[in-house]
């Protein structure tokens, strides 16, 4: 990992590179598909991510986003197409890849505190319990300790990573999250909504923060995302998923009237905002019956944003 | 009490010479302080991943296991750990629901509950003129306690320790962060039905010193209080063993001087303890806590 800087000092983005971009990709889908309960969620999917590349995953509910994700951890196989992570088949190295999943966060009355929670990304499935008083202990506890330290810095997340995790904030713990997802030093960063229920100045934060992992760090973050609004002055490349398909591109590509007006295959319009904010218009809801975890959520929180 | 035998003489030092002048108080220790160990470690982890509800009913099913077995003409000890172990292994074999995490166990673990008080009042409705000993086996018991006993117990605790010791980062990894956990490799799902298994053995020993009802004195009480005090796993563990065992041992001295049972004595302690806690917490951090302005985010 390149070396620390706090995320104050370079919360600029660098400016993005043309994507996708060439060199030996972390992530490749070359046709890629996925049946989920017999049901094809999406087939065709070509994409490449590669190292320091910061891509986000839209579209609208119940297209398989996570599912996309569990397709990279190797937890949902491929139903057609190639896919290969960091070189190998998927599943393969997962040891390398930093995975925050969608939660609902910590119950309140958990009384374990945020440090301790970045220590068990660090060596918590190890077993066995190492013994102490041995020199080689001494040493491997203090590595562990600097290293777990160093990573709470790295998210800016010090001055509370000493308290209950449950008493913390929303934002805050998604900080300490993140930190336990890069505490070993992953080449890719797989987040399943982590802007989901922040407010928007911490949506905004959170999205800098992944920046700058992403440039100033080296580490390929792919964020499964409703809004790309927050993320929009950070990202490289996008993949659009909807009706069964999916766009990949930069922002600018695929967040447009023409190129999502042909993934639907109905007329779509995208507004820009005086404050530069993107709006899908006329986008086709997702099928109202569907058996997902995501239908429970209130329709409100689905619109206006994409 | 005892008529005409002393009573305290307030100095701990002699009290505690006094009391393991008698082999039955000194083995009444021995396993007590066995089971505050293993109930308390086992305990902390059940605390942290909300099984309270699926301790309680393994605890309730060693009431029919031990009933049955005095019932049998065998000794209630090979009653609590068959029953409890079996408890816990149906709780295991529940389907879980995907998203459920470690909230309560599902309906089926009540209904498991009720009916194994069911036939334990059962067993002692058959069992004639066994009356005295319902009392014990629901509310605890230290007497007549054997060498051979406090054997079993710690044979029992050195194994269920050495398992805990070997997947407790793990354990710790999967009931503070299931999901993420899973992702790294870690086998969530077998881990459950380890822990569970452990709980089996946990409740099966600190039923017989607190009976089937009391358990959750040497089981909860303790953890909740560490937890209480401190969010560091490991000086919140040090701290819940360190309340088991001051609370059996006082348990015990106040059982021997008064003539209060052991099981209501240690539960009282423990509580105590437990309010002292939170009295302590809201002391230090002012009753309510104040809110600062702009700091929350």
């Amino acid at each position: 990992m390149t070396p620390l800087t706090r995320l104050d000092d370079a919360v600029q983005p660098s400016a993005p590179p043309a994507w996708p971009s060439t060199g030996d990709p972390v992530v490749c889908l070359r046709g890629a598909a996925a049946r989920v309960g017999g049901r094809t969620l999406w087939r065709d999917v070509d994409l490449s991510v590669a190292a320091g590349e910061f891509v986000a995953v839209l579209g609208p509910n119940g297209v398989g986003k996570s599912t996309l994700v569990k397709t990279i951890l190797g937890l949902q196989p491929a139903a057609a197409g190639e896919v290969r992570v960091l070189g190998g088949r998927p599943g393969r190295a997962n040891h390398r890849i930093g995975y925050l999943p969608q939660r609902r966060g910590f119950d309140a009355t958990l009384r374990i505190r945020g440090v301790d929670v970045v220590r068990l990304g660090l060596d918590g499935d190890r077993w066995g319990i190492p013994l102490p008083g041995s020199a080689r202990f001494a040493r491997r506890r203090r590595a562990a300790e600097a290293r777990v330290a160093e990573v709470i810095d790295l998210v800016g997340a010090t001055g509370y990573a000493h308290r209950p995790i449950g008493q913390l904030s929303g934002g805050e713990q998604q900080r300490l999250l993140i930190a336990q997802a890069l505490v070993r030093r992953p080449a890719l960063l797989l987040l399943d909504e982590p802007l989901d229920s922040l407010d928007l100045p911490n949506q905004g934060a959170v999205a800098a923060l992944l920046g700058h992992v992403a440039h100033a760090e080296g580490v390929s973050v792919m964020i499964v995302a409703h809004d790309v609004n927050p993320l929009l002055a950070y990202l490289d490349g996008v993949v659009y998923l909807a009706h069964g398909a999916a766009v990949t591109g930069t922002p600018d590509e695929v967040i447009n009237g023409p190129a999502l007006s042909r993934l639907y295959g109905s007329p779509v319009e995208v507004l820009c905002t005086s404050d530069g904010r993107l709006v899908v218009v006329g986008a086709p809801e997702p099928p109202a019956v569907h058996a997902d975890r995501h239908a429970d959520r209130p329709s409100g929180a689905r619109d206006g944003s994409r | 009490m005892v008529p005409g035998e002393p009573g305290p003489s307030w100095n701990p030092i002699i009290d505690l010479q006094l009391l393991w002048s008698f082999p039955f108080m000194v083995n009444a220790f021995r396993a007590g302080t066995i089971v505050a160990v293993l109930a308390g470690l086992i305990g902390w982890f059940m605390v942290l991943r909300r099984q309270s509800f699926a301790g309680h009913t393994v605890a309730v099913a060693g009431f029919p296991g031990a009933a049955g077995a005095t019932l049998l003409g065998v000794a209630p000890v090979f009653g609590y750990f068959g029953f409890c172990l079996a408890a816990a292994a149906v709780i295991a074999a529940l389907p879980r629901g995907r998203d459920a995490g470690y909230r309560e166990e599902s309906a089926v673990t009540g209904t498991v509950n009720a009916f194994a008080l069911a036939c334990g009042y059962l067993f002692i409705a058959l069992y004639k003129g066994f009356l005295g000993g319902v009392n014990a086996l629901l509310f605890g018991n230290f007497l007549g306690i054997t060498d051979d006993d406090v054997l079993a117990l710690l044979a029992v605790a050195v194994v269920a320790l050495a398992v805990l010791a070997a997947v407790g980062r793990p354990l710790l990894f999967a009931s503070v962060d299931p999901d993420v956990a899973a992702a790294r490799g870690v086998p969530v799902r077998a881990l459950s039905v380890v822990f569970l298994m452990l709980l089996g053995a946990a409740v099966a020993e600190a039923s017989q010193i607190t009976g089937t009802l009391l358990v959750f004195a040497l089981l909860v009480m303790p953890a909740a209080t560490a937890q209480r005090l401190t969010a560091r796993p490991v000086a919140s563990l040090a701290l819940t063993v360190l309340i088991g065992i001051v609370a059996t041992w006082l348990g015990l001295g106040i059982a021997y001087f008064s003539p209060y049972p052991i099981g209501f004595c240690v539960t009282t302690v423990a509580f105590a303890g437990y309010l002292l806690a939170h009295a302590a917490r809201a002391g230090r951090f002012g009753l309510p806590r104040p809110r600062l302005a702009g700091g929350a985010t």
